[in-house]
């Protein structure tokens, strides 16, 4: 079974998974506090954040990726700083595509969490208020609980476009096998060099079956929550 | 308990302008929707801020605009039970139940879960969800869900209105018992005259953001002209009275009253049971003499104590029948006709099925 895929394509299979669940779990909290700021904060300048959110999804990858090597490299404003006060390097490492990574399913990721925050009864949440529970607490245990479905809906997305990711990820810390080479540029690399057509073929088949293991995962997760609403 | 309430308030062109001090057991907001009930008792409970004004129960100042006084809705300590409800779909019934607990300090618990779930008859659906439960299910958990908060007050705002007649009268033993038996005086919300007259001790009316009258509950509702938003048909007066016997082979009870005995359609109560009925004034039919050969089976005998205002061809004739007020709708030609004036002895006709089944309830307890 080992020796079905070579050492290069097991360590692209590996590094992939280290990716997208690293981006996932990055991106969740973030997500979460800019769906709600979306959703219902009233502040100056939230056209603009809905904006640049957002802005990932419109752009062409590259471009982001071009963004994030200007600002996030090591000379980069904010790579630079990142690097002298605490060692954190994104530049041609992992670390970096798992940054382009999630950046570009943070759109996603916001978007689902939002449209099931809107979902939200906000009676509800008043009616928790004079059963005593101040907001923190109305948050965790009465929004939280209802929201929980857009929450995972919004983290298969972004576990979806991270094992996808291609044009950001390669721009930004290139296609070095063992450090930053994905599933995708992994595939793109076999299709490029004679005889790499069966590399290829099982990196694609890896693909599928992450895929649709992703999604029947959080069906069935869905369907658990779903379930003790209505039981 | 104790409810001072002043206060003005402003929704886009709707102007609220209450003044309400109540020390009922039971007090029922009265109005037509869009009158203010909902916002009186939603400044109450914290969920708005009232524009001005100031709210004290039993004498904790809750809102203040003047010194900058408002009591956030979690630090209130009163209960709310809301029209639809508002269970926690992903929670069971039994979780619903302790919400509240998980913020009152231990020391502060009073409330006995178990004998709040034998009150309200909710002890086989611990385990459910609420989506699984009917509506007056629903609203039984979610009183008792307000209760298990040990609330000073228990706001309920029309926590009948989305239920059928069945529903209903489902619920109101259950309140009546709360009224009756439980510590936690209520402030409910009605536009069903039928459900203040079975339930309420004491009535505040509103109509377009202002109080119009409020008092004791037999008070305010023989006035005739309080409720002109239902129509006169809606008058009545409300009369204590206990089950005598029943007549199950003609499926009928009969009923005690000061004045003499009511046949009423069956009711399921055992002998000596306090009730409380309301008569409607349009229901009531005036004789001079004891009537014979004559298919009702109620009449009271009593003498006119009072003649009201005439309002288009008809008129309120208030009755005293052994000391229970009645008042009787009739025509003004019918007075001029039958001679009527104060004092006059007269016999009070009553079909037995007009009696208003759901204001046929229990009598409020005398105990505090």
């Amino acid at each position: 079974m080992i020796d079905w895929l070579s050492p290069q394509e097991w360590m692209a299979v590996h590094l992939s998974l280290k990716v997208a669940l690293t981006a996932m779990a990055a991106s969740l909290v973030p997500g979460i506090v800019v769906a709600l700021l979306l959703e219902r904060g009233r502040f100056w300048g939230r056209q603009a954040l809905d904006v640049i959110v957002h802005l990932p999804l419109v752009l062409p990858p590259v471009v982001v990726g071009y963004f994030l090597l200007l600002w996030f490299g090591k000379r980069g404003p904010i790579g630079a700083l990142l690097n002298e006060y605490f060692g954190i390097v994104f530049s041609f490492r992992w670390t970096g595509a798992a940054l382009a990574c999630a950046i570009m399913g943070f759109p996603l990721l916001v978007r689902a969490i939002r449209l099931s925050i809107e979902a939200v009864d906000r009676k509800l949440e008043d009616a928790a208020g004079t059963l005593g529970a101040n907001r923190v607490w109305v948050f965790l245990v009465v929004t939280l609980p209802l929201i929980l479905p857009g929450i995972i809906a919004g983290m298969v997305l972004s576990f979806a476009k991270a094992m996808g990711e291609f044009g950001a990820t390669i721009t930004f810390v290139s296609n070095i096998p063992g450090e930053t080479q994905t599933l995708p540029t992994a595939i793109y690399t076999f299709t490029q060099v004679p005889g790499g057509e069966g590399g290829a073929l099982r990196l694609t088949v890896v693909s599928i079956v992450i895929s649709v293991a992703a999604l029947w995962v959080s069906e069935w997760m869905a369907r658990r929550v779903r379930r003790r609403f209505l039981a | 308990m104790t409810l001072d309430l002043d206060i003005c308030h402003r929704q886009g062109s709707f102007t609220l302008e209450a003044r309400i001090h109540s020390e009922g057991r039971l007090t029922a907001l009265f109005g037509q929707s869009g009158a203010g009930k909902t916002t009186i008792i939603n400044a109450i409970g914290g969920l708005i801020r009232p524009s001005q004004g100031r709210i004290v129960v039993n004498g904790r100042v809750l809102v203040d605009t003047q010194s900058g006084i408002f009591v956030p809705k979690h630090k209130r300590h009163i209960g709310t039970v809301f029209q639809e409800g508002r269970l926690f779909p992903h929670l069971n019934v039994r979780q619903n139940l302790l919400f509240g607990r998980w913020f009152t300090p231990r020391r502060e618990r009073v409330a006995d879960f178990s004998a709040i779930v034998d009150l309200l008859g909710i002890g086989h659906l611990l385990d459910r969800n609420p989506a699984t439960l009917s509506g007056g299910e629903k609203q039984r958990v979610a009183i008792g869900r307000a209760l298990l908060t040990d609330p000073q007050l228990l706001l309920m705002d029309e926590p009948l209105a989305s239920l059928d007649e069945a529903r209903k009268s489902e619920i109101y033993p259950y309140i009546e018992r709360l009224r009756d038996e439980g510590n936690v005086p209520i402030v409910l919300v009605s536009h069903s005259v039928t459900e203040i007259a079975r339930l309420a001790t004491s009535i505040v009316i509103l109509s377009d953001g202002r109080v119009t009258a409020a008092g004791p509950a037999e008070d305010i509702l023989r006035q005739t002209n309080l409720f002109p938003q239902t129509g006169p048909a809606e008058t009545g007066a409300l009369i204590e009275t206990h089950v005598l016997h029943h007549e199950e082979a003609f499926g009928l009870t009969v009923l005690q009253t000061r004045a003499g005995t009511l046949t009423v359609p069956l009711l399921d109560l055992a002998p000596g049971a306090p009730l409380r009925v309301r008569l409607r004034a349009r229901d009531i039919i005036l004789s001079l003499q004891p009537p014979e050969g004559l298919s009702a089976l109620n009449v009271l005998p009593g003498k006119v104590s009072s003649i009201g205002e005439p309002d288009g061809s008809s008129v309120d004739v208030m009755l005293d029948c052994g000391g229970d007020s009645l008042v009787a709708r009739v025509t003004r030609k019918s007075v001029e006709r039958l001679g009527l004036r104060a004092g006059l002895p007269v016999h009070a006709i009553i079909k037995s099925i007009a009696f208003d089944r759901e204001a046929v309830g229990r009598a409020p307890t005398e105990e505090t």
